[in-house]
């Protein structure tokens, strides 16, 4: 009887942890195997504990080069598929005209089109326009499809934002611009970092686009793929542990932030005597 | 901004606003004089706000024009209006804490020595000690009154407040409106307060105009405005009254003569708005008394027959609904001072009211806004 109480009690809770452990199980296979020696070239097999792979990332120069060719074009393809999709989102919500409601429609085309499609497509747009292929181009395919991502992430934060407080800031003496800098872009400044992040993720991640594109450019994923032939180097578990690590600290840093703030808030209420900002 | 000579009145005038074919405000004139405290009072849609983002210059009218003292604001920036605005959904800046919202007006002006303003605003709608919570932190009434203090600490020569204490409860109301009223007398600065609630209209405001269909019905002292109502529309929304389907028949000394279903009355004639054709005869229902006789009807007292047909207790007075003979259903509150014994329903009365407290409206068959009404007086609707 007890038992089954306790059992009722917490079974969602197991359910929760085991899809957690579902979820995480690649993550901590790359992390453990990122401090593997492996014996041969084609083993995936745990063999000898190490910190040789962190010490030296770039043991396998190739590889390295195609990280830091990777991050330029994800910041370049983040950054400018950012600056455009906000400019767009802001187009598409707070200005009337015609075709907007197309247009509306037509930003979801990338996000809808199989990367394949898009990927053979854009490579006969280059070459009948006689583009060689190489890094511009894969950033230019990249911005592609990130754009839309970033309008509709921009958009929905925009849509759910109250236009009475810009008419307010305007009634306090705020003039267009101190509006849109103190008020609008605060407010929907978190959609433009998940859009940004988002995007940069997608740019990073992509492969199929990318290998229609790229020329004789290597990229991290491709590199993963080619090397995958021929056996992994750990290093890239190093890698792969590394991005995971550096997202869950910004995650973790942005919560954190939060609760101090609001901890900070209610313990001057705690006191109403205190008067004054420290 | 800047104070300027004490002629700072604010005139709306031939004031227009459309939106595609439906007018929502028709061609508003009206004068707030400067310091005072003046409240637009109407239904929810008959223009309230429309009128104040005009005044703000969040909306461009249509037509008409906005004035400062002498100054034409009409095209004015809203940022470049000496006039803020307590919105009807506070609108308070939820990634501010407390203390930078009350202090955004004066940043934006590039005053860089904010915290002693600020404070003292802050103890004025006494929130002392609330400058670092979030706006989500603070309940309906805190949040008014940051409102409040936001717009208060600009020193505007026109504060504009749409339905502020709108979405509180009425405990909490009544307190915000005696605290409203207090704030005002301090500071001096002209109020124009926008609400529905017609009690909250008179115990704050100097001046009362009663709005209807973005048009001004009348304009006045609240006590004026009850006591003399020009409409129909004004005569129902401002408490409740008596009309009886009239008409008038020239005046007899200083009197207007004037006869309902077959019987004469007169009216003093500084109380009739009209003289000769189709009128209603108001009464309001606190001044229309019951006696059981003809007999006891005061002298100087004008009287109708009736039946008492409902009696409903309620606490400070019992209001009764009376029958007439021809079939009108007249109202009237009586104090429970303990003279008089209840009327039972059924009890065969005689309603009358001293003519001194009457009054005279004229009648227009063509206007919708009274047709609903005509020869209906209102029935049991608590005020
Ligand atoms: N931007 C707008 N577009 C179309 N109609 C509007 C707009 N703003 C207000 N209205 C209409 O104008 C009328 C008056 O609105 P409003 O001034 O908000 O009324 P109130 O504040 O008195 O309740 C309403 O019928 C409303 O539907
Ligand atoms: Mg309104």
């Amino acid at each position: 009887m007890e038992l089954r109480r306790w059992l009722a009690d917490r079974w969602v809770m197991g359910v929760a942890l085991l899809v957690l452990g579902y979820l995480t199980l690649p993550i901590v296979v790359v992390a453990g195997l990122s401090f593997n020696r492996p014996s041969s070239r084609l083993s995936y097999d745990f063999d000898e504990f190490t910190l040789d792979n962190w010490a030296h990332p770039c043991a396998t120069a190739d590889m390295c080069d195609a990280v830091v060719r990777s991050m330029e074009i994800g910041l370049i393809a983040t950054v400018v598929s950012t600056v455009l999709g906000t400019l767009m989102a802001f187009a598409l919500v707070r200005h009337g005209f015609r075709g907007r409601t197309a247009m509306n429609g037509l930003i979801f085309l990338p996000m809808a089109t199989p990367e394949l499609v898009m990927g053979t497509s854009l490579l006969a747009l280059f070459v009948a326009a006689g583009v060689p292929q190489g890094f511009w181009t894969i950033v230019i395919a990249h911005v592609m499809f990130c754009v839309s991502f970033v309008v509709v992430t921009v958009k929905a934060r925009l849509a759910g934002m109250d236009r009475r407080l810009e008419e307010a800031a305007m009634d306090l003496y705020a003039s267009e611009w101190q509006t849109f800098r103190r008020i609008t872009l605060p407010l929907v400044l978190p959609g433009i970092v998940a859009a940004a992040l988002l995007a940069f993720s997608l740019s990073f991640d992509d492969f199929i686009i990318t290998n229609f594109n790229a020329g004789t450019t290597v990229t991290f994923p491709m590199y993963v793929w080619g090397a995958a032939q021929r056996g992994i180097p750990p290093q890239v578990n190093v890698i792969g542990t590394a991005m995971f690590g550096i997202a869950l600290l910004l995650v973790g840093a942005s919560s954190l932030r939060g609760r101090r703030a609001r901890r900070a808030a209610l313990a001057v209420v705690a006191t109403p005597a205190s008067t004054g900002r420290p | 901004m800047t104070r300027e000579s004490p002629a700072d009145d604010l005139r709306l005038a031939d004031l227009t606003k459309r939106f595609g074919v439906f007018t929502a405000v028709d061609d508003l004139s009206l004068t707030v004089p400067q310091g005072s405290f003046f409240a637009l009072l109407g239904a929810s849609g008959c223009g309230k706000t429309t009128t104040l983002r005009m005044i703000a210059g969040l909306e461009q009218p249509t037509g008409g024009q906005v004035l400062l003292g002498d100054r034409d604001i009409t095209g004015l920036r809203p940022h470049k209006r000496p006039v803020n605005t307590v919105f009807q959904s506070y609108a308070l800046f939820p990634h501010l804490d407390i203390h930078e919202n009350v202090a955004f007006g004066l940043r934006r002006r590039g005053i860089r020595k904010v915290g002693d303003q600020v404070e003292r605003m802050l103890a004025l709608v006494q929130l002392q000690g609330y400058g670092r919570r979030r706006p989500a932190q603070l309940s309906g009434g805190q949040q008014q009154r940051v409102a409040l203090a936001r717009a208060l600490i600009n020193h505007p020569q026109v504060l504009l407040l749409d339905e502020p204490l709108g979405a509180l409860d009425l405990k909490l109301r009544r307190q915000m409106q005696v605290e409203l009223k207090r704030i005002q007398a301090e500071v001096g600065i002209t109020f124009v307060h926008v609400t529905h609630d017609q009690e909250e209209a008179m115990t704050m405001a100097d001046t009362v105009a009663v709005m209807n269909a973005g048009r001004i019905e009348q304009l006045g002292a609240p006590a004026e405005i009850y006591e003399y109502p020009a409409t129909a529309f004004v005569a129902n929304f401002l408490g409740q009254s008596n009309l009886l389907t009239a008409e008038a028949g020239g005046r007899a000394g200083d009197d207007v003569r004037v006869t309902a279903h077959g019987t004469r009355f007169s009216v003093p004639a500084g109380r009739a708005r009209l003289v000769d054709g189709p009128a209603l005869l108001g009464v309001r229902p606190e001044k229309l008394h019951l006696a059981d006789g003809v007999d006891r009807v005061p002298a100087g007292h004008q009287h109708v027959g009736g039946v008492v047909t409902d009696a409903s207790y309620v606490g400070v007075s019992t209001q009764y609904l009376v029958r007439t003979a021809w079939g009108a259903e007249l109202s009237a509150f009586a104090a429970n001072s303990g003279v008089a014994a209840p009327l039972a329903p059924g009890t065969a009365v005689t309603a009358h009211w001293d003519p001194r407290h009457a009054f005279l409206l004229p009648r227009a068959g063509a206007d919708e806004r009274t047709e609903g009404r005509l020869g209906q007086p209102p029935v049991g609707a608590l005020p």
